[in-house]
């Protein structure tokens, strides 16, 4: 079986000052299968949102970009020109923007914004466009009906906004739909019901969406897979509860222990007040910091970009680039050493 | 309401520049046969309060200001508002095509450069505005009338009609716009012909002004999510800019429009001299030329008042197109 | 710079500014290693960007033009061929090479006339924006600094002067004040205070509400040690590229209040009476082209370096100006 987004070897390089050449995603290979919710986990600046930039062509003008990104199996989306993207953005593959305060423009209604893509590419009348996004509003349960149609952006709370941006992804019903961070401007309380939105519209419509977060938690409730990305580079890819149970990279697992994250096991206390040295018992791991700082995708080193912060770098690391193994089926590391990580270094 | 405080803050300023004159303000004020009447003297005294104290000169200023009395010009001997009122239609026929081929131009133009950031069309466009900005008016103005009248005889050397043709009835005061109402379409058509060295020129260094903040204000536009959420929508190029950029640059645009009138009332002022086209920047220049001070003070009132205004109009138009304001 | 957009615009200068926060390296306190980080890159930006600026084809343009400008206004007596004033018999001499720039309607040497009015125009621009400058900075600190009824008095005169296009203020100052070198300085310095008062006041402001502020207060530093220490420096970016394009509008108000006969008075060469007399004969053309084209070049001059400068110094100045 095909997968219905196959990207190999994709690069993305952007013009710097002075004519250089800034990379900004080296080599990154990944796949998303229909009805499936994949994930991308890394840190600001690892180029996932490149990654989600890429596959729509909303690059600056002048970025470079190699690599293949096939959908579906007969379209290549690498190298595309202006007009032959739209035949692919907004109907077969839509994006939710991660804050829809500016991903929605703040002087069109609601309406105008769910349909008019609609009436591009569906051909549909006013009429027909309207009722679709009555329909729409109903699928990411937004109240108001026609009301809400009418109403702007800014008239709406920050869930509802997300709400209607998704609606207005989903609107030319795509194959694949992109979410960069749709959740991290949100409160957790409004983050759940989108989570649960998400994961309802790929049960019920066989929805593929490519979920970038940064976010592990977020990672762990939504996606069945997912790719760890550090600088530029796809560090670790696999099944999201093996990744986060048993990283294999130093890196994911640095990430991980990097995490405030409560003991399991603690339970309240009888009278429900909780003593000051008691918050600190609680943890059973304590928080261990990544030494250094996140280098950029243009300042990586030539082998292993994470091999400055590493624990286990061997001297090789640095100078030449890590082999991809498949520890696992379908579970793949881009580590030379390999190293056990049952264990943490002191 | 602010508006109202502000225009009653300019009234006191161009009082203070009466009093403020070396000397009396009368000597300014009136010609100088006039002075030598006892009888015009006594009875210009007492019009404007001159033996009373400061504050119920200003009183007795504001109650004349109020019935549209700017005081008699030295130099034509007439009420300088009625002058006005003379010369603000050639003026208006002048600037108001030169406001909307700038606003059209500059969004046009702006919009451009930032879509063409950073290359050739960019760069040409930013020298261009910036020579623009440069340049002094009335040589400018000078320099077209030169090129266009004197070495390639295209257009007319000045005035707003030809000295044979008769004007149409008066109506509005605006000679294109009387030629078309008497439908006398010669005079028309050389009314027009008058018309567009100084439409021209006060078009150039009004885009000027507009076409770099319109760039920032589009760039800044540009790079905002719900652009590239429309591009993401699979929108047409056209449509993106038409229904999303355009209409989010439309608020910095009107409120720079508000600079640009600025900018067009002072090249009136700097540029009609140079056309002989009799409006209101002839008038001033020749008050200041001629130091007739209640001329000078008239134009720059009238001028404050009607840029004040503008700019009253231009928060209110504000509200009319941004939602967010509107709404809330 | 702030954190999670940099991945998609790559910082101006070229160089890639990582993101999220540094955490702490073994064996150093976090804190010094953070200073000492963000030292780092600040002084590289600073080294590179200086000399960027330097060496861009436009401002070098920019700065050979004014350069020569300065030679002239400071050599005039020595460059000029002709004394500026002294009249002759040869009318309206076109272009030659005794007169290069020929003569005006009193027989006087034009490029004579363009060299010394460097000499009269450049100074006076100086001379408003330095005074415009100082009466601004220190109304526009006690405006921010002060608050409440200073900043209101302050703002609300501002507004006065900015409800009248500049030139046109001036035209009434100076007709009020009569015609005279004097006056018209007066003049465009009544005019132009209020533009630094705005910008100086608004840059005291930001700072006004910044932690650092709350900081060394603290620490017990007192207003005027703070205004010195914290405010004025952070001022000064704003304030000169607004002086370097004031510079360039100083030089073009001062032609177009002479242009309209409120400025020095005749023989004086000034380029915006020359103009104005060139205008009476269209077929003497160099009588006003010359003038113009020296204001052009200064004005041009001076915009350049105040747009490299506002690049470098604040990229959002442009943007805070609308």
């Amino acid at each position: 079986m095909t997968a219905l987004l196959d990207v190999r070897h994709l690069a993305v390089s952007l013009p710097g000052a002075g004519g250089q050449v800034l990379p900004v995603i080296h080599d990154a290979t990944l796949q998303v299968s229909r009805g499936e919710i994949v994930g991308i986990a890394g840190e600001s600046g690892s180029g996932k949102s490149m990654t989600a930039q890429a596959l729509l062509g909303l690059l600056p003008e002048r970025a470079q970009v190699s690599g293949s990104a096939v959908l579906d199996g007969n379209t290549e989306l690498v190298g595309r020109s202006g007009r032959a993207w739209r035949t692919v953005r907004g109907t077969r593959i839509a994006m939710v923007f991660q804050d829809a305060t500016a991903a929605l423009h703040p002087m069109l209604t609601v309406g105008r914004q769910l349909t008019e893509h609609m009436r591009e590419h569906l051909g549909l009348d006013r009429r027909a466009a309207e009722a679709r996004a009555l329909d729409l509003l109903d699928r990411v349960r937004i109240p108001g009906g026609r009301g809400a149609l009418r109403s702007y952006p800014h008239q709406l709370s920050g869930g509802m906004r997300q709400r209607v941006a998704i609606a207005s992804a989903l609107a030319c019903e795509p194959e694949l739909l992109i979410a960069d961070e749709p959740t991290t401007a949100l409160d957790v309380t409004v983050q759940a019901g989108i989570l649960e939105l998400f994961d309802e519209l790929r049960r019920e419509s066989g929805l593929s969406v490519l979920f970038i977060t940064h976010d592990l938690g977020v990672l762990a409730a939504l996606t069945v897979r997912a790719y760890v990305f550090y600088a530029g580079r796809v560090m670790e890819s696999g099944p999201t509860g093996e990744l986060l149970l048993r990283p294999r990279h130093p890196y994911t697992a640095a990430l991980l222990h990097a995490r405030p994250h409560a003991d399991d096991s603690w339970t309240l206390p009888e009278d429900g007040v909780t003593r000051p040295d008691e918050a600190a018992e609680r943890r059973t791991q304590p928080l261990v910091t990544i030494p250094g700082s996140a280098v950029s995708p243009a300042a990586a080193p030539p082998g292993c970009p994470f091999a400055p912060r590493c624990a286990y770098a061997e001297a090789a690391c640095t100078g030449e680039l890590p082999p991809v193994t498949e520890v696992r089926p379908g579970h793949a590391v881009a580590c030379r050493v390999l190293p056990d990580l049952t264990e943490v270094p002191a | 309401m602010t508006t109202v405080i502000l225009l009653f803050g300019v009234t006191v300023l161009t009082f203070s520049l009466i009093q403020l004159v070396p000397g009396d303000s009368m000597t300014a004020s009136l010609s100088e046969t006039a002075l030598n009447d006892p009888a015009v003297v006594s009875a210009y005294r007492d019009k404007w309060g001159l033996d009373e104290p400061v504050t119920t000169q200003y009183a007795i200023y504001l109650g004349n200001l109020l019935q549209g009395d700017l005081g008699i010009s030295r130099q034509t001997s007439r009420p300088v508002l009625g002058d006005l009122m003379t010369y603000v239609p050639a003026t208006l026929e002048i600037a108001i095509p030169a406001m909307i081929l700038s606003v059209l131009l500059g969004t046009g133009i702006g919009l451009y450069a930032a879509l063409r950031h950073g290359r050739v069309g960019d760069q040409v466009v930013r020298v261009g505005s910036l020579l623009g900005l440069s340049t002094p008016p009335f040589w400018l103005a000078l320099v077209t009338l030169y090129v266009f009248f004197y070495v390639l005889g295209l257009a007319p050397s000045g005035g707003r009609l030809s000295s044979w043709i008769t004007p149409p009835p008066t109506r509005t005061g605006m000679l294109t716009v009387d030629a078309l109402l008497a439908g006398q379409w010669m005079t028309w058509w050389d009314a027009v012909q008058h018309l567009l060295l100084p439409v021209a020129v006060l078009t150039c260094l009004t885009v000027a002004t507009l076409v770099r903040f319109v760039r920032s204000a589009m760039l800044e536009v540009l790079d905002q999510d719900y652009v590239r959420a429309a591009r993401a929508k699979g929108l047409p190029t056209a449509t993106v800019l038409r229904r999303h950029v355009l209409r989010a640059g439309l608020v910095p645009v009107i409120t720079v429009s508000g600079l640009a009138f600025a900018s067009l009332l002072s090249g009136t002022v700097l540029v009609e001299q140079i056309f002989s086209w009799p409006g209101v920047g002839q008038y001033a220049f020749r008050a200041a030329s001629g130091l007739d001070l209640p001329a000078v003070l008239g134009v720059s009132l009238f001028v404050a008042v009607v840029y004040t205004l503008v700019n009253l109009m231009v928060d209110l138009l504000y509200g009319v197109i941004d939602p967010r304001i509107r709404l809330s | 710079m702030t954190g999670p957009r940099i991945d998609l615009t790559p910082s101006e200068s070229g160089d890639p500014v990582t993101t999220g926060t540094v955490p702490p390296a073994p064996g150093g306190d976090p804190r010094t290693q953070r200073l000492l980080e963000r030292r780092r890159w600040a002084g590289r930006l600073r080294v590179r960007s200086v000399s960027s600026t330097w060496r861009q084809p436009s401002v070098v343009f920019a700065l050979i033009l004014l350069g020569v400008w300065m030679l002239a206004a400071a050599l005039a007596p020595v460059v000029a061929p002709f004394d500026p004033v002294t009249q002759s018999a040869n009318l309206y001499a076109s272009p030659s090479a005794e007169h290069w720039f020929g003569t005006d309607e009193l027989g006087r040497d034009v490029f004579s006339r363009v060299v010394h009015g460097a000499r009269l125009s450049l100074p006076v621009a100086v001379i408003i924006v330095g005074v415009a400058l100082a009466i601004g900075a220190v109304l526009g600190l006690l405006a921010g600094y002060l608050g409440r009824a200073a900043d209101e008095v302050i703002m609300r005169v501002t507004d006065l002067v900015f409800a009248f296009p500049q030139i046109i203020l001036a035209m009434a100052v100076a007709a009020a004040f009569g015609p005279s070198t004097r006056n018209a300085v007066l003049a465009l310095i009544i005019v132009s205070w209020p533009t630094y008062a705005r910008v100086i006041r608004s840059s005291v402001l930001s700072v006004r509400g910044a932690d650092y502020l709350a900081a060394s207060r603290l620490l017990g530093v007192g207003p005027v040690m703070a205004l010195r220490r914290d405010v004025v420096p952070n001022a000064v970016g704003p304030a000169v590229v607004l002086a370097t394009l004031e510079l360039g509008n100083a030089v073009l108000m001062l032609a177009a209040l002479s242009f309209l006969g409120l400025g020095p008075r005749p023989p004086a060469p000034e380029w915006g009476a020359m103009i104005a007399a060139g205008s009476r004969d269209l077929s003497m053309w160099w009588v006003s082209v010359f003038p113009g084209l020296a204001i052009l070049t200064v004005v041009l001059a001076f915009n350049i370096l105040g747009d490299a400068l506002r690049d470098r110094l604040d990229p959002r100045y442009a943007k805070g100006l609308s």
